[in-house]
């Protein structure tokens, strides 16, 4: 079974690990470096402090072009192919028959609780933007991503009176708790940009997701 | 598990082994995802940063 799940998880990860590194590649990482020059007055992006009284290059190089894709694209292998593992773990568990439309399902909840319910309380960001602490941000989405997978399970699979109350609770607790945030709002870029890039990458997740749910299923079920 | 006549015993057993087998999965996914969207060393976060924005992962 553990071969089965490793098979799967890694044939489907890696396929919409590609596919995701193509759709962000034209879509959210044109606005990632439009941002950056209005973070930085142009040039590269760096964390490590701004100083806007050196010289910075106009356009960055071609082989830093190069160089930022492939570990982004590397990113997003490894993204897929750790989401993938939870998805097929999580058809194991089930212990229902999953083929690729079942996975498209898997996918879709999958959707709702890493993308939809995070971004409810912390809205994808641009480089440039205001934001509460790092550590206490992360916990908050981690919070609101397993509070609304146990939810939707609850909801799903739960049998029982309880299923409803405890479901819907688990799902609206991180939002009810609250995502941290800063004392001001603030964004170097354009509230357009911001706009642009908070639906962006939305929905290139949606992809994501339904395509990594679907390829999931299919290979989970061939591999059987 | 399709054979109708496989024991009750056997039947659990394999039910163990799947529940294992998706633990150990879904331990190293978490730790996949881990290491990607929040893992904070400058070169780790520098190497998946485009990717952490685009995924809403929060970071910096």
């Amino acid at each position: 079974m553990l071969r089965r799940i490793l098979s799967a998880a890694l044939a489907a990860g890696l396929l919409a690990g590609v596919l995701v590194s193509v759709l962000q590649a034209v879509t959210t990482t044109p606005l990632i470096l439009q941002a950056e020059v209005f973070e930085t007055g142009g040039g590269v992006h760096d964390h490590t402090g701004h100083d806007h009284s050196a010289p910075l290059p106009a356009e960055p190089e071609a082989e830093d072009v190069v160089t930022r894709t492939a570990l982004t694209a590397t990113a997003n292998l490894i993204t897929g192919v750790g989401f993938a593992l939870l998805v097929v773990g999580a058809f194991a568990l089930s212990g229902r028959p999953v083929e690729g439309r079942e996975g498209l399902l898997w996918g879709l909840g999958g959707f709702a609780a890493f993308t939809l319910s995070p971004a409810l309380g912390l809205p994808p960001e641009l480089p440039g933007t205001i934001a509460a602490d790092l550590a206490s941000r992360q916990a908050w989405w981690a919070f609101a991503a397993l509070g609304a997978a146990g939810g939707l399970g609850v909801l799903a699979f739960g049998k029982g009176w309880w299923r409803l109350p405890v479901g819907l609770a688990l799902l609206v607790l991180p939002h009810a708790v609250g995502a941290p945030h800063p004392d001001a709002f603030g964004a170097s870029a354009p509230a357009e940009l911001v706009g642009q890039f908070v639906a962006k990458s939305i929905v290139v997740s949606a992809v994501f997701w339904a395509v990594l749910g679907w390829l999931a299923g299919g290979f989970f079920k061939r591999f059987a | 598990m399709t054979n109708t006549t496989a024991s009750s015993s056997s039947r659990s057993l394999s039910r163990t082994e799947t529940l294992a087998a998706a633990l150990v999965a879904m331990l190293l996914g978490s730790f996949l995802v881990y290491g990607a969207g929040f893992a904070n060393a400058q070169a780790l976060h520098d190497a998946a940063h485009d990717a952490r924005h685009a995924f809403s992962f929060p970071c910096h």
